[in-house]
């Protein structure tokens, strides 16, 4: 089981290789779209990455749900 | 209309001047193909691209681009620049309207090494790890639609196809944007990425490419009683034109005039070269009929010439046929005995060294002629660069044909 930080810290690193942010500006405040770049199909990239990475499952339905990083951490941590 | 801006990402050099260096010191870009997936296959040569566009575009934007899309907007954002535009038309920076700014960028296959890439990642690691850029990444429009949102242009995006003549054709289009009054500035060229086995396979099938996996740098051969096929190459080459009025209004410097283009089709057969080269011929009339351009006027032609066997001959019969006796003084250069066939992206390059010919009044050479065939009844440039008229207004013509029987001839002027 990932601790939230530990679950934040791997969602920079994932942000950074597709969006080219830097790890420390992906915050829990930030929204994909508006502050990191990641539009609707590098989100779709975003998530499949963040699925190999913390064994969860994040149905198609939930991606629009995850409007910033915070949300991501919390469904991640709560559904792997 | 003039050519005000150009840019190449060439198997010669990244840039334009590297690529017009590379040119006039007869250097040869095609190289033996190191990579494993080349082992077995019956053709292992091509003409990759001097620099790798990883090395320029930043990772995130590369990864949504198809390799063909990432050398247009490289030669692209120099051909933008070399124009003298530092903004995109829709920053306020640039007084450009980009209403009046079109994009016209072509490629023969498209998008192929994604799609073929995909496909593989769809088998080996299954449906939720094929990417999701991938149908923007290899539709043929791909670097059209990414060029035009780099420089900002809504006055139309288009590629138009037609196989190795694709390049060439997108030039002809812009030009006739500009004429019609569509557009006052377009980005225009052909790109081509496809340097992968299956492409290789397909071509060499049809006894289309060159074998000669001993001898690289002599593979590509055109004119030379030896030749024996292409040899493919990668890259792209772009020119910004513009509309006389619009270049002078801003003060621009002027490489030269495009002067027009001259279409035809052959009706011959799918994937031949019309012997006789009637085709061809017709294409020539038709520029010099539709055009305020005199043959005597017409001193230089970057051919298609693509080292096989009927092609070069057919062409060389067309040129014959259409300039009669004046052609006995015209310097014809086949630049893909150096690039190889960049397919849709040989008209851009190829427009690139027109242009630059007509500038420094110097015909690139021809290499590997050791042996001319008897058939090229024609002036060849051939070993080293030949220097072209000092003196008076001179013009040059660019060749681009494509499988289906597409025949394209653009033509430019000095100014």
């Amino acid at each position: 089981m990932a601790t939230r930080e530990e679950v934040l810290e791997g969602l920079a690193e994932i942000v950074n290789e597709i969006a080219g942010i830097p790890t420390e500006d992906v915050a829990l405040d930030k929204s994909f779209t508006d502050d990191l770049d990641v539009d609707s199909l590098s989100m779709v990239e975003v998530v499949v990455a963040a699925e190999e990475r913390f064994g969860a499952k994040i149905p198609d339905d939930e991606v629009k749900n995850l409007k910033t990083v915070g949300d991501a951490v919390d469904f991640i941590v709560a559904n792997a | 209309m003039v050519v005000t801006g150009i840019g190449a990402f060439t198997p010669l050099g990244g840039d334009a001047a590297t690529f017009w260096e590379g040119l006039l010191a007869g250097k040869s870009g095609v190289r033996a193909l190191t990579e494993d997936w080349a082992a077995e296959l019956p053709v292992r040569i091509a003409a990759r691209v001097a620099v790798e566009p990883g090395e320029i575009l930043p990772r995130p934007l590369a990864r949504k681009l198809d390799r063909s899309a990432q050398f247009a907007l490289i030669a692209a954002r120099e051909a933008w620049k070399d124009a003298g535009y530092e903004a995109p038309a829709t920053d306020d920076a640039n007084p450009l309207a980009p209403e009046r700014l079109g994009a016209v960028i072509a490629s023969g296959i498209g998008g192929v090494t994604t799609l073929l890439d995909q496909y593989d990642v769809l088998k080996e690691q299954g449906v939720r790890k094929v990417s999701p850029h991938t149908v923007p990444m290899l539709m043929p429009n791909s670097p059209a639609a990414n060029v035009g949102l780099e420089v900002g242009a809504r006055a139309g995006v288009h590629t138009p196809v037609s196989a190795c003549a694709s390049g060439a054709e997108a030039i002809g289009y812009a030009i006739e944007m500009i004429r019609t009054g569509r557009a006052d500035v377009v980005v225009a060229g052909g790109t081509e990425a496809a340097i992968h086995p299956l492409p290789i396979v397909a071509f060499s099938n049809m006894m289309a490419m060159s074998k000669n996996n001993e001898d690289p740098e002599h593979a590509s051969r055109p004119y030379d009683k030896g030749r024996d096929g292409f040899v493919l190459g990668e890259g792209a080459g772009v020119v910004v034109l513009e509309s006389a009025e619009h270049a002078a209004a801003r003060g621009a410097r002027v490489y030269c005039e495009a002067v027009g283009q001259g279409l035809s089709s052959d009706a011959h057969h799918i994937a031949q070269p019309e012997p006789t080269g009637a085709g061809v011929a017709r294409a020539v009339d038709d520029l010099f009929a539709r055009n305020d351009l005199d043959k005597s006027e017409v001193v230089h032609v970057n051919a298609h010439a693509t080292s096989t066997p009927q092609g070069d001959t057919a062409e060389i019969k067309a040129l014959r046929r259409t300039l009669g006796e004046h052609l006995d003084h015209v310097a014809i250069s086949a630049t893909k005995s150096m690039t190889g066939h960049l397919l849709g992206g040989a008209g851009g390059i190829e427009t690139v060294a027109t242009v630059l010919a007509l500038y420094n009044r110097i015909a690139p050479p021809t290499v590997n002629v050791v042996d001319l065939d008897d058939d090229i009844d024609a002036d060849i440039v051939r070993d080293e660069a030949r220097k072209l008229p000092v003196d008076g207004r001179i013009a040059a013509l660019n060749n681009s044909f494509g499988f289906g029987g597409h025949n394209v001839v653009l033509a430019f002027r000095t100014v």
